[in-house]
């Protein structure tokens, strides 16, 4: 598998998070390195082995459908970079 | 006082020989003489420690006192907090003032411990040498030019260098054992699902875990008698019955099996760690127990699948991070998406936004069975070779590092260089499975080596057991850099 700069500025992309050329550069290297350790995996035969996704295997809880906490909206919107009359307030979508 | 274990702290204030008041006092005093220099604590806020003191008196005088009522622990700044700034060592998160309380929190304050301030840490638990926060480096308190490792370096500095009786500590590869192991202290990662993770910022959430940071192996048990309890907000926290986890203390080691994998013995570990090693075992034994070779035939591979999942997970738990209702949101942008890019490019810093590509590529259209799913069954492989070893054994053990620490920048430009520091670490976190690091002497630049010992599902008291039994026998984690 061999990465190229295309690639890392695709997956910035599907990431939201903006690279330029230089940086799109390094990472690219860097990348590529870490994608030779991460390929070891490769030569083990796992045709026959179950993907393991969690270390405990239970099942999903379910909880009754009751109301179990109120939000305090103001004290959430304290923290929110920019809101108005209890709104989330961001740039506009729809043209 | 500093040097004084939780226990004898504990008799102290049920005493009224010291009041929590005295002793948070003793301990701001402390952070604030040697911070400067350390960088152990992002944040520090008197006003609620004092006041957390002072409930904490009250509760004694009132006879309602529970084992940690009244004693300062330092947490890690991944733990949301009402009322504190809560960062994970990002500019990401600089001005986010938690309006809630993590599942870990809540239950320290229920037991009436005081909050003496948060740790930092490596930016989002993602790093193994505290250098990529952004409230910057950690200091080693054994030698300012190593690191104190990470993530939790901050919460090992704090400890090593007494500016807090006890820390508490997250870990997804290593996190908590990696840094207890570089600064001379105990630290454990208890069972996956045992210690909640509501309120604990995710990394990766099949593999991170809440724990104590210590003195000793005595103080862990305390403190995991406190963290560790069923939360329904946590999906996959765990309902089981409460135990006590300083039960098997004292019991003696004749008898003990103790598994030795090759793997772990064999290149890479560097000469002064193999010797403290080798003179731990030899007590081991002379306290009755018997070593036994084992073999975990796919140990070199945890490194590589870590590095597909627990990236994998990131890149989706850090997708919460765009700048609309919390966080960092850039100045100046165009449109919806470019203010997310420029957020993200700006509030992340470059390890973690490393990890997001590597995450978002792995899990990518035409990727997903070459990485992730691959990832996962050697995962499994991983999860059966422990089994296999536990047949013949009770607890294995091995080296928590390759190495002493390393010096301040010495890995920073290098991330496989710095990812390879958690090879023993990381199979305990794809497994599930306890495992701590304990203080067992001193090496090359007179710095400090770490036991890794892991243990079966849910053996944290035996651990316990195991690393106590030791520490009567030896005084390593009696020494302290200060």
């Amino acid at each position: 598998m061999t990465l190229t700069i295309s690639d890392v500025k695709r997956i910035a992309d599907l990431a939201y998070i903006e690279i330029d050329d230089r940086e799109a550069q390094e990472t690219l290297q860097q990348l590529t390195g870490i994608f030779t350790l991460i390929e070891s995996m490769q030569a083990v035969d796992t045709a026959s082995v179950e993907p393991m996704s969690h270390a405990q295997s239970v099942t999903q809880r379910l909880r009754d459908d009751a109301v179990t906490e109120t939000v305090d909206r103001a004290l959430y919107q304290s923290i929110a970079p920019q809101v108005e009359a209890g709104l989330y307030l961001v740039p506009q979508v729809i043209e | 006082m500093f040097n004084t274990s939780l226990k004898q702290l504990s008799t102290q204030l049920a005493e009224k020989k010291i009041s929590s008041i005295e002793l948070t006092t003793e301990f701001l005093k402390r952070i604030k003489q040697s911070n400067p220099e350390y960088n152990a604590f992002v944040t520090v806020n008197e006003d609620i420690s004092l006041a957390q003191a002072k409930a904490a008196d009250q509760m004694i005088a009132a006879g309602n006192a529970q084992p940690l009522t009244g004693i300062p622990i330092a947490q890690k700044d991944i733990f949301c907090a009402k009322g504190w700034l809560t960062t994970c060592g990002s500019k990401m998160l600089a001005n986010f003032v938690s309006p809630y309380d993590a599942g870990v929190i809540e239950r320290f304050n229920q037991a009436g411990a005081v909050n003496i301030g948060k740790t930092n840490m490596d930016e989002f638990a993602m790093g193994s040498s505290n250098e990529t926060s952004y409230y910057g480096i950690v200091k080693n308190p054994w030698d300012t030019a190593a690191v104190p490792g990470g993530s939790s370096g901050g919460a090992a500095c704090a400890v090593a260098a007494r500016l807090a009786p006890a820390a508490t500590g997250t870990d997804t590869g290593g996190s908590i054992r990696q840094p207890a192991a570089l600064c001379g202290i105990s630290g454990i990662k208890p069972t996956y699902g045992l210690v909640s993770r509501y309120g604990m910022i995710a990394f990766a959430s099949s593999l991170d875990q809440g724990g104590p940071m210590a003195k000793s192996a005595e103080d862990l048990a305390l403190l995991l008698n406190v963290m560790v309890g069923f939360d329904p907000r946590d999906s996959t926290s765990l309902q089981r019955e409460a135990e006590d986890y300083a039960r098997d203390l004292e019991k003696p080691l004749a008898g003990l099996r103790i598994g030795l994998p090759k793997e772990y013995f064999a290149e890479g570990m560097s000469s002064d760690v193999a010797r403290a090693i080798e003179a731990a075992l030899n007590e081991y034994r002379k306290l009755g127990a018997q070593t036994v070779d084992v073999s975990l035939p796919n140990a070199s591979l945890s490194i590589p699948v870590y590095y597909v999942l627990a990236p994998a997970e990131a890149s989706s738990n850090l997708s919460r991070f765009d700048g609309v209702r919390y966080g960092h949101r850039a100045a100046s942008y165009t449109d919806l998406a470019d203010m997310y890019r420029k957020s993200r490019a700006q509030g992340f810093g470059a390890e973690v936004k490393r990890r997001i590509l590597i995450g978002t590529y792995v899990l990518s259209h035409g990727y997903y069975d070459a990485y992730y799913l691959k990832a996962q069954k050697l995962r499994r492989l991983i999860a059966q070779d422990f089994a296999q070893a536990y047949e013949q054994c009770d607890v294995i053990m091995g080296p928590t590092t390759p190495t002493v620490a390393f010096n301040l920048g010495e890995k920073s430009g290098d991330p496989i260089q710095m990812y390879l520091s958690d090879i023993y670490t990381s199979a305990a976190n794809l497994t599930g499975m306890p495992a701590m690091s304990i203080p067992i002497g001193f090496g090359d630049k007179n710095r400090p080596i770490g036991l890794h010992i892991i243990g079966n599902y849910f053996k944290e008291a035996q651990m316990l057991n195991v690393a106590h039994q030791y520490q009567q026998v030896t005084d390593w984690h009696l020494r302290s850099p200060v």
